[in-house]
């Protein structure tokens, strides 16, 4: 036992059981999420919820994978082979590098790196890549439509996430997620960010359900206008594969939020963990909680918060947050 | 300053749109769960058709054998067998009983019941196709002395077109014989 803990000082099997790991968490996150989605959607309508499926359905996302991976895999005809099946692979594939920088506890982290915060938003970005990819490559003007959509988005919602973004780093001075943490366990509760910077959480979350397409920002696959967006065409595990990088992006936000503005894994009683996982669900549930009390929002209303009000207020709070530190200093 | 108020009313309303679903979120569900509980209220539901039998006879239907509600069904979901007693059930017996005078539909007032209504016939059966019935209820309006009433059987399921093909006097008798089975059934 000890020869095989001896083996993860070895940086590269530590990162090889923290990918692992990782990849563990995402697919029983996935599980999880589903199940819950579909109750906090049953329950806000006054309905049960899956109900049938083992006690209280909670054996129905387990049914519906099994559904998903024994499901045949359709190509469209003259649909880009490469391309099409290239983009699923690859909207799920930096979801795994998304959760390495993120200390889930005082030492549980896969890659404490000096720009972690940089890590995540680089490969995050790959995601409106991959969206772009499915809806070119699918032969089909639904999708094209959701791609296109789902482009213009997070090319304009990336602007107001980095600059809340980066105001955090000023303040912390440090792009690594466990610096960042730390600097917010030194005066308990109210050393969050959060309340030193609510304009930028307010804005990061608004910027996150865009980034994660979520609603009411879910245009790119808007189902009563585009069927499904930029993944009509696709069945079975391709299909499957969108839904748990949907799911495990939402994770690597709240998770990020939690890091960047509520003070991460610090909280009293319990172990560090088990407030990170508290802080992430917490968010997520809030995030479900929006999508099914708003309207879908129309496409120019979208565009039209980002570049409107998001950009400016946080370029604002940026500039405020850049002089207040140099008074102080 | 008439934008600014304008955003803050928006995000207020945003604030009121979580309250809302954030209290039904917490309240109990109000959807009846199926096989576990059922419906209770069917005063109103509209189900197929049923013979209404006399207060007195529950075996004994109200139906005079006028065949207005046959006449009237816009689908011909309703076939009658009758006779007058003392005659053959048969073709002779319902030629002999087709009232020509038939209401027109959705007129609520009944017809008062003329002379030949006052003969007594037998009513031998009452044969419904419900896989055609489009529930527009004519047949229990145009009967003159309310032998009809929509059943509530809520939970009507069936695999073949078979099922759907009702005997009602049949099936007012076996209500005659045990009502609670029949229900249990339905």
């Amino acid at each position: 036992m000890t020869q095989l803990l001896q083996l993860l000082t070895n940086p590269l099997v530590y990162l090889l059981v923290a990918l692992v790991a990782i990849l563990t968490f995402i697919a029983l996150n996935g599980l999880i999420l589903v199940y819950v989605e579909r109750k906090v959607a049953g329950f806000i309508q006054r309905r049960p919820g899956p109900f049938e499926v083992g006690p209280h359905g909670l054996l129905q996302p387990l049914a519906d994978a099994l559904k998903l991976v024994g499901k045949q895999l359709v190509m469209p005809r003259g649909a880009d082979r490469i391309l099409y099946w290239a983009a699923p692979l690859l909207s799920f594939a930096p979801v795994a590098v998304c959760l390495l920088p993120i200390p889930f506890g005082p030492h549980l982290v896969g890659l404490n790196v000096n720009l972690g915060l940089l890590l995540v938003l680089a490969f995050s970005g790959l995601n409106v890549l991959a969206l772009c990819l499915a809806g070119w490559g699918s032969n089909n003007k639904y999708a094209l439509l959701g791609a296109a959509r789902a482009v213009a988005q997070s090319v304009a919602y990336e602007i107001p996430l980095l600059l809340s973004v980066l105001a955090v780093a000023f303040t912390c001075r440090s792009l690594n997620f466990t610096e960042i943490t730390a600097s917010q366990t030194t005066r308990g509760l109210l050393s969050w960010n959060v309340f030193s910077q609510p304009l930028a959480f307010l804005i990061f979350f608004v910027s996150a359900l865009a980034e994660t397409n979520r609603a009411p920002f879910d245009l790119p696959e808007a189902e009563s206008e585009l069927t499904a967006g930029f993944h009509t065409e696709y069945s079975g595990m391709g299909f499957g594969l969108f839904f748990l990088a949907e799911y495990s992006y939402m994770i690597v936000v709240c998770a990020v939020a939690s890091v960047l503005f509520l003070g991460g894994w610090s909280g009293p009683f319990l172990p560090g963990h088990w407030w990170m996982l508290g802080k992430i669900y917490t968010l997520i549930l809030i995030m479900m909680w929006f999508r099914w009390t708003y309207p879908r929002v129309r496409f120019d209303q979208l565009l039209n918060v980002c570049w409107k009000w998001l950009i400016p207020l946080s370029l604002i709070n940026l500039i405020g947050t850049a002089l207040m530190i140099n008074l102080v200093r | 300053m008439t934008t600014i108020q304008k955003t803050m009313k928006g995000l207020w309303s945003l604030i009121v749109g979580l309250k809302v679903t954030g209290k039904e979120f917490c309240r109990p569900w109000i959807t009846v769960h199926y096989p576990r509980q059922e419906v209770t209220n069917l005063d109103s539901y509209r189900g197929h058709i049923d013979l209404v039998p006399y207060p007195d006879d529950s075996n004994k239907p109200l139906c005079i054998v006028c065949r207005r509600c046959e006449e009237t069904c816009p689908s011909g979901c309703i076939r009658i067998d009758g006779h007058l007693p003392g005659a053959e059930s048969g073709e002779a017996a319902r030629e002999l009983l087709l009232i020509s005078e038939v209401p027109l539909p959705g007129s609520k007032a009944r017809e008062p019941i003329h002379a030949a209504d006052k003969t007594l016939r037998v009513l031998d059966g009452f044969a419904l196709n419900y896989n055609f019935c489009s529930l527009c209820g004519l047949c229990v309006q145009v009967c003159p002395v309310s032998s009809l009433t929509f059943s509530s059987d809520v939970y009507l399921a069936g695999a073949s077109r078979a099922d759907f093909e009702f005997d009602l006097l049949r099936r007012l008798r076996d209500r005659a014989k045990s009502p609670a089975k029949l229900r249990k059934a339905a």
